[in-house]
């Protein structure tokens, strides 16, 4: 297992979230390769049967990485965010997964380690945890 | 409106365990208002289910549906072919549109995603509360278009009783007292006498304590020969 890239997909919000992605990247930051970007305008517009489906799509890891709360570009965004966040790990426990595999980080443009701290933590639990179901080596 | 709650998923997955082929089938209709079973919550618990059984490496084939109403036949009629060709339907509608689909397909398996909670109306955004039980004889407008017969916890006619304190009910302190608020309703009508004319004992011969209840229009019905004809043109 420890040759195996761990799949982590990332929703980050237009906004905050990938200004702080692109400062970080800048700033000479580095980040885990194996994990996916999805940009949104908004992390408000992130569903929770998007999170569901990067996991039934074979995603180890999912987060969701948008604005500081109360200092949201769409005022209240990221807190939709973490309540869809909220609602799938509710769901997931139910289903007898770990909820840990999803998680939301918040971000002002200029947290230039929020981006790779998201990561890192996002890869040591699909690292820990593995794929779910055990899964194919890649 | 109906009101209802998804299931936990690990009771839906059990349920639905042993059969190969799932037609998960919401409803357009209140279940989808109070997010417990439209085409969103449908699609939800599909993608949930998948990803536990990717985790239990079992092998099931699911397909989401949403019908319009699932209580009524003509909707149902619609995805017909997809319910014959299921192992099993899990219905997502409340229980009539679960039952709809058991009384019209009686040797196919139909079983409940939901649980059917109450009658009730959406106060806020995300929180439904109950305000009829079907007593089917309806008296608010005695008690100032509230009804305690669902909001009281004793169902009182002549409330409040000794229990009400501070606007609460001793029942529960989270829950208001059905009759501070008929008090206060009746206050602002000008109607207070109201709650000083003892209310006699309700005739519940009208609720469901007699059994099953079917309401019938006459005029509204087909007759043998009309019934012949509409068969004849589906
Ligand atoms: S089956 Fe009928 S009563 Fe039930 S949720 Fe759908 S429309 Fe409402
Ligand atoms: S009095 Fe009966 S019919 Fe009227 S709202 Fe209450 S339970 Fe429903």
């Amino acid at each position: 297992m420890a040759d195996r890239r761990p799949k982590v997909v990332g929703f980050c919000c237009e906004r905050h979230a990938m200004d702080a992605v692109v400062l970080s990247a800048r700033t000479g930051e580095q980040v885990d390769v194996s994990v996916r970007l999805v940009q949104v305008p908004c992390t408000g517009r992130v569903d929770g049967l998007h999170l569901l489906k990067a996991f039934e799509e074979g995603a180890d890891a999912v987060f969701v990485l948008g604005c500081l709360e109360k200092n949201c570009y769409y005022d209240t965004g990221s807190i939709e965010g973490r309540k869809r966040v909220n609602y799938v790990k509710q769901m997931l426990s139910e289903a007898g997964i770990e909820k840990e595999r999803l998680e939301m980080f918040n971000a002002a443009s200029t947290n230039t380690w929020a981006f790779p701290d998201a990561v890192s933590r996002m890869v040591d639990i699909a690292r820990k945890l593995g794929p779910i179901g055990g899964g194919e080596r890649q | 409106m109906i009101v209802a709650k998804r299931k936990p998923l690990n009771e839906i997955a059990d349920m639905v365990a042993p059969y190969k082929k799932v037609a998960v089938i919401g409803c357009r209709s209140c279940v989808a208002i109070c997010l417990a079973g439209g085409e969103k919550e449908v699609k939800m618990t599909v993608s949930a289910l998948k990803v536990k059984n990717k985790k239990e490496g079992r092998r099931q084939e699911f397909e989401a549906l949403v019908v319009e109403r699932q209580c009524e036949k003509e909707f149902v009629k619609e995805v017909e072919d997809k319910i014959l060709s299921s192992d099993l339907v899990l219905s997502m509608a409340c229980s009539l549109g679960a039952q709809t689909i058991g009384d019209m397909y009686p040797d196919h398996l139909c079983f409940p995603g939901l649980n059917t909670g109450f009658f009730g109306v959406p106060e806020e955004q995300g929180v439904w509360s109950e305000k009829c039980v079907g007593c089917g004889n309806c008296i608010i407008h005695t008690t100032g278009g509230i009804c305690p017969i669902s909001r009281c916890a004793k169902s009182m006619l002549n409330g409040p009783c000794g229990g009400s304190s501070n606007r609460k009910c001793e029942v529960n302190l989270d829950i208001d007292c059905a009759w501070a608020a008929i008090y206060d309703r009746l206050k602002l009508q000008n109607r207070l006498d109201l709650i000083e004319s003892i209310t006699p004992a309700k005739d519940w011969s009208a609720s469901h304590a007699g059994g099953r209840r079917v309401y019938v229009r006459e005029d509204a019905r087909l007759t043998p020969h009309q019934k012949k004809g509409r068969e004849a043109v589906q």
